[in-house]
């Protein structure tokens, strides 16, 4: 097996000086009835060839030349090559958590210049080293904001990540958690916020919203916190996609920051290894959960990091801990601090304001054909739009992908209420021909309709 | 390090100096030692009840975390705002850095607890030396 | 400090290299985007109150900046790559790099999670027949993906094993869990709402079966338990404790982080284990990556499998046990804990796994195993004359010693692992397990060779001799890394965890 450094010769030499006639004496010690002696049902040893064949029959069978129109949780970017050149170097790729400080700085300064820039961002005092993913860390964020205020209620806008909510749901449901869900306006498509008044009171921990959110539409950040505030509630405040953050004014008023970075250069991937975030205000810092790096000096006065508040974590406070997270999303993360050292200050707004000018094209071109209209136009929007056509998605969506585009995700799954209601997104990957291409596709009525 | 004789001690490691109905609170000089540098007090807020035997707050190193443990009943009257930024002190001085003062609901529990020479024996006992 | 006669380290220039902000210069500029295809528009007009009118302060730098600094970084970390890496229950094994290849394949790297299912059929064989591995190498008969790391694999066994209980009346009260556990097994438990009631292991380090009798009642949910133990034994009595506490109708969970023991030998649902996680970042070779992603699959028992996260691959048509048909996401699970995570897990390291088994087939991946345990006691072997090894028991994929008699020299193991670093190689785990005082947790794996073996027991038996000879030497340690110890205390007194210019 051309992983394993060893000769026959010298497996036979080790079990001579550990004294065993055979490996299966060093096996011996599991009771002969769970030994398992037959050989694994799993695919034959395979030559690297054979591999790279296999997935790639397995790419080739997914659509690769499809133009795309999804987004809802996970956006298509323009990944620099460079990213992938640099976060494969062994160093990095193959090493550990960064316990032992002395031969992990490289991983430990990475982490502490995402967390800068993730503070930047988001306008928030701290950041840590990241979480799961968007839809565990706006959970985790509401278990954080129960720890800091006490109270045992969480109010939830309905336009937050439909998935997200139900990550939410599993994992408040044994913590006596109760969550009221808020409405949308049918307008803006943004909270409710007369409802959120009424729903938000001194026993509430917290005021989950999305921005932009689900139907990507941002929403009134100073407002919300007002209503949230006054009842002394935390508003944490999710942003599933973050590029946005270039152009999107940052969410200041928040006292808890969840983000999904994976629009900072991380691939699809069909949904993960994505990349979670949790930046809060610094009087929260103790009650944060997940990894975090700090500043500190060596013996001889050398800047160096540490990872440091650890008392936090579970391998010290066990039961008590803050959360039970100890792998996180490192390698991600650095995907990510590097995407935006890449793009840096000029080139985030720059690529967030190619994004807006697609989406707005986009938007104008498909509500401009017959029998289709642009949902929540009273409110602004960054890249996501939502089309409401008088024919049902199923119908020209079919027409779409024969002309191999894939076009917005259809959300009767999720809101009922809108009818043959879409949610389109177009980044700064999206060309106009393929905005154009399926404007036309839309108008076609089929023939017979 | 000598532990005062007017003290009162826990088998948790905490001291109470008692002063009419208000107990001054903080952890003696064998629990600073065995946790090492302290980096963070987590001490109540005034007015908070504490209850004997319970917990009221914890003291962190970089890696390990040990509950405080009240030794009476009460409600707290002030706690220490010096150790959110030195909390150093109590390795400094033991004995001298209270955490935590208390108005006790039940002066008598202090009976129950532990003279300097009584916790100096625990203490040893502890140790095994 | 010059070392001689060791054979694995020299120094070597590093280069200095400051904060990327510090690097920054206003104008510098690593990217250029295509022009734009459709009218520009006004941000500001667009937006309105919602326009960003304070840019965050990223680093401005060029491409070759970029490459330099974070290239100068990388050489300041430790890897696998380097060399041996022998961090006990975090099995640091070899990540191949055909994973790293495949998993950036068009069609797999980049496909959008809502694509429609028709045209996402490569990427759920790809699922599915990873899902089929790891059934029939854990002997269990169901399982999920969906967890994104191995804490994340305990939190939905336990949910798993709650809302079973739950729809049998009552959840219960208590979880056990052994002292010698990892510290996200009592964080687990008291996340899904249970109390943590802790389990005194027995003198050999295992579960004491007479102290479970007495401790499992009507209240206990279920034992969380790693076998092997995290002082790498197998618990021969495994059966029994899974009877035990079966008898009262409580659940046997099994941490799966020591697999590497396991693979092709045994199975733990052949041997009474009812749900279980895996980590594929340990046992099946995909990256740590300085501390992830991970990816934490739960396999179940029949019985559990109504309970499964949303959603769960099924293969459509009458014929549903044939590799025929089309797959897809069944959403409709009343009985389902929920979800745990968005989408489907981390599936950039599912394609990873799944090249590793293919890489190895049946024969690999049990010699890979047997490697692992022959590795490891070859270093139980060579060290036990000098280093104080408190259980005696067979050791499996890791050793555990203590530093008992180094200790009574006033040199202790978190110095001993720091000294190690100065002869080129990465410590082993410091003070873990916790039933062990001063433990020395070696975990080798099998990508170890045997060259590398005996500089790693070289390094050990020299480092034994210096806390008898020249313990000042040990004590301070590292000497030869581009910083010193750190302060620690400092860092945690007064955090400063941002940059601030």
């Amino acid at each position: 097996m051309r992983y394993l450094p060893k000769s026959p010769a010298e497996r036979e030499q080790m079990l001579a000086e550990i004294g065993a006639a055979s490996i299966d004496d060093l096996f011996e010690v599991i009771p002969a009835e769970y030994r398992f002696s037959r050989d694994l049902d799993v695919p034959r040893q395979q030559a690297e060839s054979e591999i790279i064949n296999y997935f790639r029959a397995a790419g080739a069978k997914n659509a690769t030349d499809y133009a795309s129109f999804l987004g809802a949780g996970a956006y298509r970017h323009y990944r620099p090559v460079i990213i992938d050149s640099l976060v494969q170097r062994g160093e990095f790729l193959t090493s550990y958590t960064p316990y032992q400080a002395e031969i992990t700085q490289g991983t430990l300064q990475a982490i502490f210049e995402f967390q800068t820039m993730i503070a930047e961002l988001t306008g928030m005092d701290v950041a840590n080293a990241s979480m799961y993913d968007g839809s565990t860390g706006a959970a985790e964020a509401v278990l954080m904001a129960m720890r800091v205020t006490g109270r045992h209620k969480a109010v939830v806008a309905s336009s937050v990540h439909p998935e997200y909510r139900e990550v939410l749901h599993t994992y408040l449901q044994h913590r006596e958690m109760a969550t009221a869900l808020i409405g949308y306006d049918a307008k803006t498509g943004r909270v409710d916020l007369a409802a959120l008044d009424a729903a938000v009171t001194d026993e509430t921990a917290a005021v989950l919203v999305q921005s932009p959110n689900f139907f990507g539409v941002i929403e009134d950040i100073p407002a919300i916190a007002e209503i949230a505030h006054k009842k002394g509630a935390l508003l944490i405040v999710s942003i599933a996609e973050a590029v946005s953050l270039g152009a999107v004014r940052a969410p200041v008023e928040a006292d808890i920051v969840s983000m999904e970075a994976q629009s900072f250069g991380v691939a699809l991937s069909y949904g993960g290894p994505f990349c979670g975030v949790i930046a809060a205000k610094e009087q929260y810092l103790r009650q944060m959960p997940g990894r975090l790096v700090g500043q500190t000096v060596d013996k001889d006065g050398n800047r160096g990091f540490v990872l440091t508040l650890s008392t936090r974590e579970q391998h010290i406070r066990r039961e008590k801990a803050t959360s039970n997270i100890c792998t996180n999303q490192a390698l991600v993360a650095l995907m990510a601090t590097i995407f935006l050292t890449v793009y840096g200050k000029e080139g985030i707004r720059e690529l967030a304001e190619h994004n807006l000018a697609k989406a707005d094209y986009a938007a104008k071109a498909l509500s401009a054909q017959p029998g289709a209209k642009l949902l929540f136009s009273g409110a602004p929007k960054f890249h996501e739009f939502v089309l409401q056509t008088e024919e049902a998605p199923a119908t020209w969506s079919k027409r779409l992908l024969d002309e191999k585009i894939v076009g917005g995700i259809e959300l009767s799954r999720w809101y009922p209420e809108l009818g043959n209601a879409t949610l389109w997104c177009a980044t700064e990957v999206v060309t106009r021909e393929q905005i154009d291409a399926a404007a036309k596709v839309l108008a076609a009525v089929p023939v017979g309709a | 390090m000598a532990y005062p004789t007017n003290y009162r001690y826990t088998r948790e490691h905490e001291w109470i100096a008692l002063d009419g109905n208000i107990g001054t609170v903080g952890i003696t000089d064998y629990a600073q030692n065995s946790l090492g540098d302290i980096v963070y007090v987590d001490a109540p807020k005034v007015g908070d009840s504490v209850t004997a035997n319970a917990t009221f707050g914890s003291v962190e190193s970089v890696k390990a975390v040990s509950d405080l443990y009240s030794p009476v009943s009460g409600t707290v009257t002030a706690v220490n705002e010096e150790l959110k930024n030195a909390p150093d002190k109590i390795n400094e001085a033991p004995h001298e850095t209270w955490i935590i003062k208390v108005e006790l609901a039940d002066p008598a529990q202090i009976n129950a607890l532990l003279d300097a020479a009584a916790y100096e024996a625990f203490i040893s006992e502890e140790t095994g030396s | 400090m010059a070392i001689q006669g060791i054979g694995k380290v020299r120094a070597h220039q590093t280069q200095n290299e400051g904060l990327v902000f510090e690097k920054s210069s206003p104008g510098k500029r690593g990217y250029k985007l295509p022009p734009l295809d459709v009218p520009s528009v006004d941000a500001s007009a667009l937006l309105g109150e919602a326009h960003r009118e304070n840019p965050a302060l990223l680093p401005e730098l060029s491409e070759i900046e970029i490459i330099r600094h974070f290239t100068r970084l990388s050489t300041w970390n430790y890897a696998i790559d380097l060399g041996m890496y022998p961090l006990g229950s975090c099995t640091m094994k070899y990540n191949p790099r055909v994973n790293e290849f495949v998993a950036r394949i068009d069609g797999l790297a980049d496909a959008h999670p809502y694509r429609p299912e028709e045209l996402a059929q490569g990427i759920l064989e790809v699922v599915d027949l990873l899902q089929r591995c790891l059934i029939e190498i854990t002997g269990m008969d169901a399982i999920t993906l969906q967890p994104a790391a191995g804490a994340h694999g305990e939190f939905t066994g336990i949910l798993l094993v709650r809302a079973w209980h739950e729809s049998r009346g009552n959840a219960r009260k208590k979880i056990l869990i052994p002292d010698s556990a990892h510290g996200t097994n009592p964080a687990t438990a008291a996340i899904c709402g249970y109390a943590v009631e802790n389990l005194k292991s027995n003198a050999d380090g295992g579960i004491d079966l007479e102290a479970l009798e007495r401790q499992v009642d009507e209240e206990t949910a279920a034992l969380m338990l790693t076998n092997p133990s995290t002082i790498g034994v197998f618990e021969s009595q495994i059966h029994r404790i899974a009877d035990i506490l079966h008898a009262k109708g409580a659940l046997l969970y099994m941490d799966g982080a020591n697999m590497n023991a396991l693979v092709g030998k045994a199975r733990p649902g052949d041997f009474g284990v009812d749900v279980m996680h895996l980590n594929l970042h340990k046992t099946f070779s995909t990256p740590h990556g300085g501390g992830g992603p991970g990816s934490g699959p739960v396999a179940c028992k029949a019985f559990l499998e109504p309970f499964l996260p949303t959603p769960v691959l099924v293969r459509r048509g009458s014929n549903a046990s044939q590799a025929s048909g089309e797959l897809h996401w069944e959403y409709n699970r009343p009985q389902s804990v929920g979800r745990v995570r968005g989408f489907y897990g981390n599936v950039g390291m599912f394609i990873r796994a799944l090249a590793y088994i293919l890489a190895n087939g049946p024969d690999g991946l049990r010699q890979t195993t047997e490697d692992a345990v022959l590795n490891a006691n070859y270093i139980r072997k060579k060290l036990e004359d000098v280093f104080d090894l408190p259980y005696k028991t067979a050791s499996m994929h890791e050793v555990v010693f203590s530093d008992k008699r180094q200790a009574a020299l006033g040199v202790k193991t978190g110095d001993i692992a720091k000294r190690l670093i100065d002869y080129g190689f990465h410590p082993y785990t410091v003070s873990f397990p916790m039933i062990v005082h001063g433990a020395m947790m070696i975990e080798p794996t099998e990508s170890e060779s045997l060259e590398e073996l005996d500089l790693f027991v070289e390094a050990m038996r020299s480092i034994a001799r210096e806390v008898e000879e020249t313990p000042e030497v040990v004590k301070s340690a590292p000497h030869s890394t581009r910083v010193s110890r750190l302060d620690e205390v400092a860092a945690a007194r007064k955090p400063i965890l941002r940059w601030k210019g």
